[in-house]
């Protein structure tokens, strides 16, 4: 059962950056390539938003492409890199974007619906549990209950 | 007890505020970060016959409009005819950046319908295009005397958005 799913999963999350990958001309290192597309696959592209630079095929993806490469030739870091996207592109061309003031809410939110959710969940369950485990008749009541109901029942047999 | 029954409608309330608001919101208009910021410097060729060089540092002093357009871009022709009636104004010299285009196809375009820039430098590989965080043609900058970039307009320029916020801006910056 789990392998029948996850796996069939797994693999296409391995194989799809291989795809991606066919779409870029190759460069004489590899090895700057693989960094050029695990950059390129963090960073947004913005003529077609919900596409990486690495997944994208539009113009300015292959320009921008070009321009990290160009960049990891020279010698930049990572983090330099994604500093000049930023500078130009906004913080929105991170996929991951930094946790700042105006992210907070970004990265605390799920956390916090989660809690509140859970809260309701828990309170609700615990009200339900008290109500169940409350006596419905105290003995005296249950008694009364009980004669009533007798007299009834005499009362419709004659 | 009867409040119980207003949660659901409260909620749904709720989800229509934040629908509603997000239909008025556009995702396409990323805020630029380089508002506020020096616009970067480039030197590139003019599209006049024959080019010349034409500096960015040129145009300090003045307040101007850098519009990004291309000769292939359906929104930058949408755009022309009120590129055309605004420099007929002299409200503000505006500049072309012509995004990766050819420029025998941009003069072309500028000798049929008009041309409303001072200049427009030629941008081929589209470099200038990137320094400028530029990532869909049409889109125009307001850049200020001592060059800083203070607005960014992304699509077309229409009548309305320049009578309420280009020019206005324009002479505030003027008057500075």
């Amino acid at each position: 059962m789990l392998h029948k799913f996850v796996l069939p999963l797994l693999l296409a999350a391995l194989l799809s950056p291989a795809f991606a990958k066919e779409a870029v001309p190759a460069a004489a290192d590899p090895a700057a390539e693989a960094r050029l597309m695990t950059l390129a696959s963090e960073l947004r592209c913005l003529v077609c938003q919900n596409q990486t630079i690495a997944d994208s095929n539009a113009d300015l993806a292959v320009d921008l492409r070009n321009e990290i490469r160009e960049k990891i030739e020279s010698g930049m870091s990572d983090a330099e890199i994604k500093d000049f996207m930023v500078a130009r592109y906004g913080d929105f061309v991170l996929y991951r974007p930094p946790l700042k003031n105006t992210t907070l809410f970004l990265w605390v939110g799920p956390f916090l619906l989660l809690a509140v959710g859970g809260g309701i969940l828990y309170f609700t369950l615990r009200q339900r549990r008290q109500r169940a485990a409350e006596p419905e008749l105290s003995r005296d009541e249950q008694a009364l209950a009980e004669s009533l109901l007798q007299t009834d029942q005499t009362k419709e047999t004659t | 007890m009867k409040a119980r029954f207003l949660i659901p409608l409260a909620i749904f309330i709720a989800m229509l505020v934040f629908l509603g608001v997000g239909l008025k919101l556009d995702p396409r208009e990323v805020p630029s970060p380089l508002i506020g910021k020096p616009a970067p410097a480039f030197s590139l060729q003019t599209l006049d016959t024959p080019p010349r060089a034409l500096s960015s540092a040129e145009m300090r002093g003045q307040v101007w409009l850098l519009n990004v357009w291309a000769s292939w871009c359906s929104g930058c022709r949408e755009e022309h005819p009120v590129l055309v009636e605004l420099s007929k104004t002299r409200a503000v010299p505006i500049y072309g950046l012509d995004y990766k285009d050819q420029p025998d196809d941009a003069r072309r375009l500028l000798n049929g319908l008009g041309n409303p820039y001072v200049a427009s430098v030629s941008d081929l590989d589209g470099r200038t295009g990137i320094e400028f965080g530029v990532y869909g043609v049409p889109e125009t900058f307001v850049i200020d005397k001592a060059g800083i970039i203070r607005h960014k307009q992304t699509g077309p320029i229409t009548p309305e958005i320049w009578r309420d916020t280009i020019l206005p801006l324009v002479k505030k910056l003027n008057a500075a």
